[in-house]
């Protein structure tokens, strides 16, 4: 019975169109990053512009990728660290 | 100032030569010249969905070699003042129209016309490339669905690769019944994934079909809604910020009642 009430005044379970938006979103955000590996390119750079502030890195293995996890997508980066800069203590 | 146009979309089937012909009629009906180019040669439509089939003698690859004149090849729409359309071959393949050809003669067609509006080709291969290489401008036609979403995103990346920045996007096929119960992305939604400028929304109407079936663009239908949307876009197309259209003309008294109070 409330069933049928809430679906007389719509208010069914959340439409087909979240899902949609979902994948899309998830998608895109792979189609972007494999279009433009530049992209990956820049970042990386920036990375080690802003990481070598604080540290010294290996640059050379540096590693940085888009990964997929079930509903997510993260940012992972393997930054070998060499050495940690002495930053004084303001 | 001439304008060179494309209309693209990267997936088929989402509307651009129906969106290319009315335009074309709009931009005309409202005084301008304009030629509409059919970039899709080996599969044709543009002279189907204008009804000009039958006027076709020379096209645009008659052009490039050389067997025609421009002129020749442009056929005047007698309903439409000022409107012209340049066909394709119908026989040949994408590889007959290169990009260059395509530029030097949208420069020839910018000399004689307010407008030039290209119809692009499905696909992001060389029929794309020699279309968007031409033009200065881009329309982006989409539906309200995962893979035209997707592959209009796409479009966009590879239009601003090429110095065609800030394009404009067309929703076609919208269901505002279909968004109102959640069912189908809402404008909001679809501007918001794709990250660029509303140029229209077109309602999904069984008048543009018919339409089709004559070979009459909705766009000169004073009665129908899809007509309105176009006459819109011409609009805005010309400048002038006409207001989104409402697409939900004949909502029933119990939506209406359901709306008052509040549910939805």
């Amino acid at each position: 019975m409330l069933d049928f009430i809430t679906r007389l005044f719509g208010r069914e379970s959340p439409g087909s169109k979240s899902v949609a938006m979902e994948r899309l979103r998830l998608v895109l955000v792979h189609d972007r990053a494999n279009v433009s590996p530049q992209l990956l390119q820049l970042l990386r750079a920036d990375l080690i512009q802003v990481i070598s502030n604080y540290m010294e890195i290996d640059e050379e293995n540096l590693d940085v990728s888009l990964e997929k996890f079930e509903d997510k997508v993260a940012l992972v980066a393997n930054i070998p660290v060499k050495r940690m800069k002495r930053v004084a203590n303001s | 100032m001439s304008e060179v146009i494309v209309v693209t979309s990267g997936k088929g089937g989402v509307g651009k030569t129906t969106v290319t012909a009315n335009i074309g009629c709009g931009l005309a009906m409202m005084g301008h010249t304009v030629t509409l180019i059919d970039a899709d040669t080996g599969l044709r439509n543009l002279d189907v969905v204008l009804g000009l089939e039958n006027r076709i003698v020379y096209d645009l690859t008659d052009v490039i070699a050389g067997n025609c004149r421009l002129r020749q090849a442009l056929i005047k729409d007698k309903r439409y003042e000022g409107l012209h359309l340049l066909p394709t071959a119908q026989t040949k393949d994408k590889s007959a129209v290169r990009p260059e050809d395509l530029i030097s003669l949208c420069e020839e067609l910018k000399d004689l016309f307010d407008y030039v509006i290209i119809d692009c080709p499905a696909g992001i291969e060389q029929g794309f490339k020699s279309a968007i290489g031409a033009a200065e401008k881009a329309i982006v036609v989409t539906t309200p669905e995962v893979a035209a979403i997707r592959d209009a995103d796409r479009v966009i990346g590879l239009l601003e690769a090429n110095d065609l920045n800030d394009p404009k996007v067309i929703v076609n096929r919208m269901r505002m019944k279909m968004v109102d119960r959640g069912d189908m992305m809402g404008i909001e939604d679809i501007l918001d994934i794709l990250g660029i400028e509303l140029l229209g929304v077109i309602p999904d109407d069984e008048e543009i079909i018919i339409g089709t079936n004559r070979g009459e663009p909705i766009v000169g239908n004073d009665d129908s809604l899809s007509g309105k949307a176009f006459r819109n876009i011409v609009m805005r197309i010309l400048g002038e910020p006409v207001p989104l259209l409402n697409l939900e003309p004949n909502q029933g008294l119990f939506l209406k009642l359901k709306k008052i109070i509040g549910f939805k």
